[in-house]
């Protein structure tokens, strides 16, 4: 018979064989029932705290827009959280040697520091980050990339722009010298927070966009007003974008744009945590550490412009002619003639045949008018780069970007 | 198992009812037990020589020229070791806590109960007035009493190396701000009962595989097999859905407290897990181990 514990004052008996399976069976009910609880827990949390949207004064599309574009905040700190899903093939470790070989060809073959922020800009265009950002006025801004035990940041102060990667222990340190618009490295330059993106969106509504007033929300602990915008136009991948915007200040706290053909957003961006209050101004001091490798960013200028990204996507190449944009609206489509013979710019150019060949077994060859070429297609962006060395970039679907290009011929 | 049975119910309540104070007489005698085994003693001797050897190698690698960093290999914090040797203790830390301080911690709890029964001792601990859910509260104790020192283990001693090999003074935090050594050295001892903190999951798996076989070397071996599956389970991209509540998988966010300012978020994912799987095995442990027959 098994013995007891002591504290336990449970009799001996002739039935215990039967009681010790029922206790036993009891005492197990503990351990499933914490599980079922966390379980519990864990799922219907986020379901209930969605479920509170604020009730708000009523406020018509145009007068949101003025809400944005009056919205004056200097003083801020938060916590982003960017989601992308652009569909493109997750090639781990090849894509970022890739990118890497790409823009370092871009910046006139030097190897480019991990500190550099250009080099960081890729890793933003696919899977989840944590970005944060503080801003006090003009000339303070700090952006930090969250990763593994480390964290990469871009600092503005003043005229002084830092950028330190703390996995590698290197700074990159570029003056600004009142040249603002020019200076590449600004956090600003960085679409990442939602205020960039909903500026960029909303240059885009004209006769092709509805804009709406889509109810409320609250994000990041603040009531929101959503702003749904929605092309009018069909051939177009973007099926909706949603603002939401602060009802205080009029700071635009999170971008989704979703795909027309459904599925999870392609691009998220939301603060999950945002304080109006000044930030300390030690955030914006940064002193290189003993021992840290600086990259002095001055000499460097020249490579930057070629490699700064375009305004349509990181599709185009990163260097040749002046693009060209046919189409209007959310039809655009970026025409880019390299020049280059024999298609695929990036790849063939840097000597590289096998990536070349890679790259070419990941498109769809397709051929027309235009002669023939190969098309790339993520969830967003479609791409054609025909063989002739012409590239056809843009928001829309695959028919449209070959009927694009075989009218542009 | 009719020894026990003899002493076990036919006690009356006023005369058996154990005195408060002897969970503490017995959790002493349990720490001094298992603090004192050789094995112990040989577990903490290798956790305390990781960062030795960790700090003597980055000392050779930078002595030869000031710029012979390897780039991005090694453990997290590796790079900033040369220009602070409170760094030595996050890093120490980081390379320890995926595997050593684990089966350390592994060891230690799969033994817990499963080698008293191996060694035919259990039941003479059980005959002392103690009961049994006692005894688990005082083995799980013990079991975190050396998460504990084994921690602080690994943290004195780099910070013994780093003081020695390395500068100390103010710290860069990951985030770029400067914050002074003596916040540093609070920041240190935080990381340190966190890294402790996270092994809490682990000691209570190990516990409760503990009390489901008569054979210490099968508890242990067990629980550091778990232990690595675990760790080749979160490394493999198709089970991200899977991964958030594997305990090992926010082990890494103690590096979350050298941010400025502190990023909280995968902190409390990490020590929410770590009492969920404390509050789960702990209580399967019970009830396998209060329900159990003891044979040996």
């Amino acid at each position: 018979m098994a013995p007891y514990e002591s504290d336990d004052n449970t009799p001996a008996g002739e039935v215990e064989d039967v009681r010790d399976g029922r206790r036993a069976a009891a005492r197990y009910v503990v351990p499933v029932a914490v599980v079922g609880v966390a379980a519990a827990t864990i799922g219907l949390v986020p379901a209930f705290a969605g479920s509170g949207d604020p009730t708000l004064p009523k406020i018509s599309a145009q007068q949101l827009i003025e809400k944005i574009a009056k919205s004056d905040v200097q003083q801020l700190s938060g916590t982003v959280k960017i989601s992308t899903d652009l569909g493109l093939p997750n090639l781990g470790g090849l894509q970022s040697s890739f990118a890497s070989g790409a823009l370092g060809k871009g910046a006139g073959g030097k190897d480019g520091s991990a500190a550099d922020p250009s080099s960081k800009l890729l890793e933003l265009a696919s899977g989840t980050h944590t970005l944060r950002v503080a801003t006090d006025g003009q000339d303070k801004q700090k952006l930090s990339l969250i990763e593994q035990a480390a964290e990469y940041s871009v600092i503005r102060n003043g005229t002084d722009v830092w950028g330190y990667d703390s996995a590698s222990n290197s700074a990159y340190h570029s003056t600004a010298a009142g040249d603002h618009k020019s200076d590449k490295v600004t956090p600003r330059d960085v679409p990442a927070t939602p205020k960039d993106l909903a500026e960029q969106a909303l240059k885009a509504t004209d006769r092709t966009t509805s804009v709406t007033v889509d109810g409320t929300a609250q994000i990041a602990g603040r009531d929101a007003y959503k702003l749904l915008i929605k092309p009018k136009q069909s051939g177009t991948t973007v099926g909706a974008i949603s603002i939401a915007v602060d009802a205080k200040t009029g700071l635009p706290l999170k971008f989704t744009l979703t795909p027309a053909s459904g599925g999870a957003a392609v691009v998220d961006v939301g603060f999950t945590e945002v304080s109006f209050a000044k930030p300390a101004a030690s955030t914006f001091d940064f002193t290189p550490p003993k021992g840290a490798k600086v990259t002095q960013g001055d000499d460097r200028k020249a490579g930057e412009k070629a490699q700064k990204p375009g305004p349509k996507g990181r599709e185009k190449a990163e260097r040749g002619a002046e693009p060209k944009t046919i189409g209007q609206g959310w039809n655009s489509i970026v025409v880019l003639d390299t020049g280059s013979k024999g298609g695929l710019p990036s790849a063939s150019s840097s000597g590289n045949s096998t990536a070349s060949g890679f790259l070419n077994s990941l498109g769809d060859h397709v051929s027309g008018k235009f002669g023939s070429g190969t098309v790339f297609s993520t969830r967003l962006v479609n791409a054609l780069i025909t063989d002739n060395g012409k590239v056809y970039a843009g928001a829309v679907t695959k028919d449209a970007l070959l009927k694009a290009a075989n009218a542009g011929k | 198992m009719s020894q026990v049975e003899l002493v076990g119910p036919s006690g009356t309540g006023a005369v058996r009812r154990p005195n408060p104070l002897w969970t503490l007489g017995l959790l002493r005698s349990e720490l001094v037990t298992t603090f004192r085994r050789w094995r112990t003693l040989a577990l903490l001797a290798v956790l305390a020589a990781v960062p030795v050897l960790v700090g003597i190698a980055v000392k050779i690698q930078t002595s030869g020229g000031s710029g012979g960093r390897g780039g991005d290999g090694g453990p997290a914090f590796i790079t900033q070791i040369t220009n602070n040797g409170l760094f030595l203790v996050f890093t120490a830390l980081a390379a320890t806590l995926p595997f050593f301080l684990p089966m350390a911690i592994g060891v230690v709890a799969g033994d817990a109960i499963a080698g008293e029964a191996n060694s035919g001792t259990l039941r003479y601990l059980l005959v002392a007035p103690a009961g049994r859910s006692r005894l688990l509260l005082v083995k799980y104790t013990t079991t975190m009493a050396f998460c504990l020192v084994a921690t602080l283990v690994v943290a004195v001693s780099a910070l013994t190396v780093g003081a020695l090999l390395f500068p100390l003074g103010e710290l860069t935090t990951i985030s770029g701000t400067r914050i002074s050594f003596a916040d540093g050295l609070g920041r240190a001892l935080l990381i340190a009962l966190v890294v402790a903190a996270s092994l809490v999951g682990v000691a209570a798996l190990g516990l409760f595989i503990s009390t489901l076989t008569h054979s210490g070397i099968a508890a242990m071996a067990t629980t550091v097999g778990l232990l690595i599956t675990v760790q080749i389970l979160d490394q493999i991209p198709q089970l991200h859905a899977l991964q958030p509540y594997f305990f090992s998988h926010y082990w890494l966010s103690f590096a979350d407290l050298m941010r400025d300012p502190v990023y909280w978020d995968d902190l409390i994912h990490n020590l929410g897990l770590q009492v969920l799987y404390a509050a789960v095995f702990g209580s399967a442990a019970w009830a396998r181990f209060t329900t159990k027959d003891i044979t040996a």
